[in-house]
């Protein structure tokens, strides 16, 4: 029944970014439900990244509105929270895991220290459980246990974005932004990435939005594809539909340039 | 011993600062008072003393400072040190107030890097000399950083620290200059007292001024404040320790200087605080060696 | 044989006397004067006036000598008599474009109305140690009186502006100038304190600064527009009187750096500037601040901040040589307690290593 259906997680209504005359992303629009994994497709210069950054808040919108249903307060406009509410919504309820784990990561501090922050941010107190979360995260993400008290620098770069995902997930977050999760790694080591992502969006009934130029990343994570063409949306729809069927030329564009196997 | 109030010379204000200034700081003071552990920016001047000798507890002592006051001034628990006698004759010169080395007799006692071993009481003030007021500085360089993680109450990086400290050390490195929560509100950093002086900090009775005269931040604990160091609750903030007493009046609960006693490297243990030393001795607690530090003839 | 820590008192004041003695060197040897110092160490004059931002050669001179020379410590001396003065008003900006002018230099153009003066510089002397100065000599004829006086000539910034190719350099009309020496730095840090804070900036740092601008850490592609170096007057409102009357005359040295232009194909391209202005003769120090302040505008004019000299944090915090003798010196203090706690601390580290060695090693 239409009334048993969730409200949706996330809510974008005509996102519009605009630098001068220049057009980030234009009149945007979509929703997004718990436990779905929106991919956002397109070249650079597309307007993913910039769509991205206004959606998780890191720039501010020309137009245009995006609402998330908060935990507590209910249906919650993000223009209008205060900066305190919005790095902590940032840090507890949602993830960013950015394309350079560098950017992502504390390099200073141990992966320990990396992965149990945000709990003590939000104020646990008790060293042992601190340390026994992040020996229980790292082993989700696959990292040896050995190396907690290891710097990310001595990681290499697949174990770094595992990293700064478990870094991310420790709070048990709704919601995650990924800006090309995968890009700048081996295409194994991709491999094995994505098939971590996928385990755990499905374990944790975690809602995403990926920006990526890669279609197999779309294909392997997605529920749903929005393509960017020159900051605006010209073909969405459930992922396989418009793969195998793309309606729009630069969508048929893009998936006739991958190798099909 | 207090010593009688001197004429002061002439030339300069009482105190040497102008009254307009006093003013300005002590509003400041009032200001951190209302919010304890609160870092407020104030106006410092240059003054005859450099930058991280203590010019900020010099300016806020000179703003408090009445003709009816009794001044202590310490530097390392001892009244004798250099800097110390540098500061008092600077006071005693401008301001010509009584000064004292007894801590119960003292209604201002400025200090750097102890806090008295003598329990304070109401009424009394202590004035702090403070090299770096942001507790966070060496985590994150950046001054507009820190003023938001303050303003927003985010800490979790000083707990980073202490968490990196723990699992590469296996316990809280961090001996002296000890972060403490404040009120429950703000983190603070309470001068490089040693860790063994941050319980008196909580709940004193006497009202404590921070103050980095370099840095321009004044920062109180009003009298009765509720000051915990920042810990883990499976590994909870302990105080040094030492399996010696004083070697001149046989204490064992106050803090220990070590002493190199000859060219032979002979270590000798006395009390910090060289007030609490003496009136210990004076009240006939005699150590092992009483005669340790005497001058070889 | 141990050596008490008693008798502060006594040592302070021999150290006092002895310093004394220092100063004053060999009995043999006259004293210094202050005229002397004044009148033929001007360099240090103008520095020490500069960064302790109080304009008075015979202080800064008797400061001078009471340093033996040390300029920083000079500075101090008479930072800290500053605290002391009475602030009984503010004069009207002064207006270098009316300045009497001694020297007067464009890189930007080969002539410019007014001319090219060069003036007393040591430019374009050899620097070939000149031994016949290690002599007291008859005093030399003056510069024959041909020379013109001063002449009043107009700012090369001020032509360009007529074109509207250099950026204007003015602040709102409601714009309240801040106070560094009342007022703590708080940032983000507006240009007025900005250069406040580099005026009085110790010039071995801003030099550094410039210079690693121009070596590729943040450029900002300068051309000298106009130095000048001479006279101005300080003009003051009087409450009573309600128009200003000049109280004194001062040296001044402005450096109006032209740098990197801004601007595109739809928006009109201009030129930015950078600024420096310092007490007395110092140009070396005016064309350090000019470039400094270029770079740290850098945020402001949309270019990317990658460089020390562009971190107004770093750059506004580390340049008062008062603030940084002060810290780096205080080192010297006792600090017997806190390394007190770092032996207890380290000594209870190695038992707990040690501990765990033999544990070990049983197993």
């Amino acid at each position: 029944m239409i009334d048993d259906l969730p409200d949706p997680l996330m809510r974008v209504t005509g996102l519009t970014k605009l630098y001068g005359r220049y057009v980030g992303c234009r009149d945007v629009s979509f929703a997004l439900w718990p436990g779905e994994v929106l991919c956002v497709v397109g070249e650079s210069g597309s307007g993913k990244t910039t769509l991205l950054n206004c959606l998780s808040g890191q720039l501010p919108l020309t137009a245009g509105k995006v609402e998330y249903d908060t935990r507590i307060d209910g249906v919650v406009d993000l223009a209008t929270l205060s900066e305190a509410a919005r790095r902590l919504l940032r840090r507890t309820d949602w993830g960013v895991v950015h394309q350079n784990p560098r950017d992502g990561l504390r390099m200073a501090v141990s992966a320990g220290a990396n992965v149990g922050e945000r709990l003590m941010a939000v104020g646990e107190r008790h060293y042992g459980r601190i340390r026994g979360e992040a020996l229980d995260w790292l082993g989700r993400v696959e990292i040896d246990g050995g190396r907690i008290d290891d710097l990310p620098a001595t990681f290499s770069g697949g174990m770094q974005q595992r990293l700064q995902i478990a870094r991310n997930l420790v709070t048990r977050p709704r919601l995650v932004f990924m800006d090309e999760p995968t890009g700048g790694l081996d295409v194994s080591v991709q491999a094995r990435l994505l098939d971590l992502m996928r385990t755990l969006v499905t374990e944790l009934s975690l809602s995403a939005v990926i920006v990526t130029h890669d279609l197999a990343v779309a294909r392997l994570l997605a529920h749903r594809l929005m393509v960017m063409y020159r900051g605006e949306v010209v073909e969405t729809g459930l992922t396989d539909q418009v793969l195998d069927d793309p309606h729009h030329a630069y969508t048929q564009l893009l998936v006739a340039s991958i190798l099909q196997p | 011993m207090t010593t009688p109030s001197t004429t002061r010379a002439a030339g300069y204000n009482f105190a040497y600062l102008d009254e307009q200034t006093k003013r300005s700081i002590r509003r400041t003071i009032l200001k951190a008072m209302a919010v304890p552990g609160y870092q407020a920016p104030f106006g410092s001047r240059e003054m005859p003393l450099p930058y991280g000798w203590g010019t900020g507890g010099i300016q806020a002592t000179a703003a408090i400072i009445g003709p009816d006051d009794v001044l202590k001034v310490i530097d390392q628990g001892a009244d004798d040190t250099t800097n110390a006698v540098s500061i008092r004759r600077f006071f005693a010169l401008t301001a010509g107030v009584r000064t004292t080395e007894r801590t119960p007799e003292a209604s201002i006692i400025q200090t750097r890097h102890r806090i008295p071993e003598t329990k304070l009481a109401a009424g009394q003030i202590v004035v702090l000399q403070v090299p770096m007021p942001e507790p966070m500085r060496r985590l994150e360089p950046r001054e507009t950083e820190t003023r938001k993680m303050h303003a927003l109450a985010e800490y979790g990086l000083m707990h980073v620290k202490l968490y990196e400290d723990i699992a590469h050390l296996g316990k809280i490195s961090t001996a002296y200059d000890y972060p403490v929560k404040v009120n429950g509100r703000y983190v603070m950093a309470p001068s490089p007292i040693p860790k063994f002086d941050n319980p008196k900090l909580d709940m004193s009775p006497a009202l404590q001024i921070f103050a980095a005269g370099r840095e321009k931040r004044i920062y109180c604990l009003p009298p009765y404040t509720e000051v915990k160091s920042l810990d883990f609750d499976d590994h909870p903030f302990e105080i040094e320790q030492w399996d010696k007493a004083c070697a001149l009046c046989g204490a064992t609960d106050s803090f220990l200087d070590e002493v190199i006693a000859d060219d032979a490297g002979t270590r000798v243990y006395v009390c910090s605080d060289s007030d609490h030393c003496a009136e210990r001795r004076a009240a006939g607690h005699i150590g092992a060696t009483p005669d340790a530090l005497a001058e070889t003839p | 044989m141990y050596v008490a820590v008693k008798g502060g008192e006594r040592a302070i004041g021999n150290a006092h006397q002895l310093l004394a003695e220092r100063r004053r060197g060999d009995a043999e040897v006259p004293e210094l004067s202050l005229p002397q110092i004044a009148e033929q160490l001007g360099g240090a004059v103008d520095r020490v006036m500069t960064e302790g931002s109080l304009y008075d050669r015979e202080l800064a001179a008797l400061a001078i000598k009471q340093a033996q020379g040390d300029l920083v410590e000079a500075i101090f001396l008479l930072r800290a008599y500053r605290t002391t003065l009475p602030r009984f008003g503010f004069c009207e900006p002064v207006d270098t474009a009316a300045m009497a002018v001694e020297r007067r230099i464009s890189a930007a153009f080969k002539d410019v109305p007014g001319g090219q003066i060069l003036g007393p510089t040591y430019d374009y002397t050899h620097r070939l140690l000149d031994f016949s100065l290690a002599e007291p000599r008859p005093t030399a004829q003056p510069l024959a009186t041909e020379a013109p006086p001063a002449p009043v000539v107009p700012r090369v910034v001020d032509i360009l502006n007529r074109e509207g190719l250099i950026e204007a350099d003015r602040p709102p009309a409601d714009s309240r100038v801040g106070d560094l020496t009342r007022e703590p730095l708080r940032f983000p840090a507006a240009r007025d304190v900005r250069l406040q804070n580099l005026a009085r900036g110790d010039e071995g740092f801003l030099l550094a600064l410039g210079y690693s601008t121009q070596r590729g850490y943040g450029g900002t592609h300068p051309f000298a527009g106009e130095i000048r170096m001479g006279a101005v007057e300080v003009e003051l409102v009087p409450d009573e009187l309600g128009f200003a009357v000049p109280i004194g005359e001062i040296t001044v040295t402005e450096c109006e750096m032209i740098n990197q232009f801004r601007g595109s194909a739809s928006e009109p391209a201009q030129f930015t500037r950078g600024y420096g202005l310092v007490f007395g003769q110092a140009e070396r120090k005016a064309m350090a601040m000019a470039l400094v302040d270029r770079a740290l505008r850098a945020e402001e004019l949309g270019e990317a901040v990658t460089a020390p000299g562009q971190d107004a944090q770093f750059v506004l915090y580390h340049s008062d040589n008062v603030e940084a003798s002060g810290f780096v010196q205080h080192l010297k203090l006792p600090h017997y307690v806190d390394f007190q706690s770092e032996l207890v601390l380290v000594r209870a580290l190695r038992e707990q290593a040690a501990r765990l060695t033999m544990k070990e090693a049983a197993e």
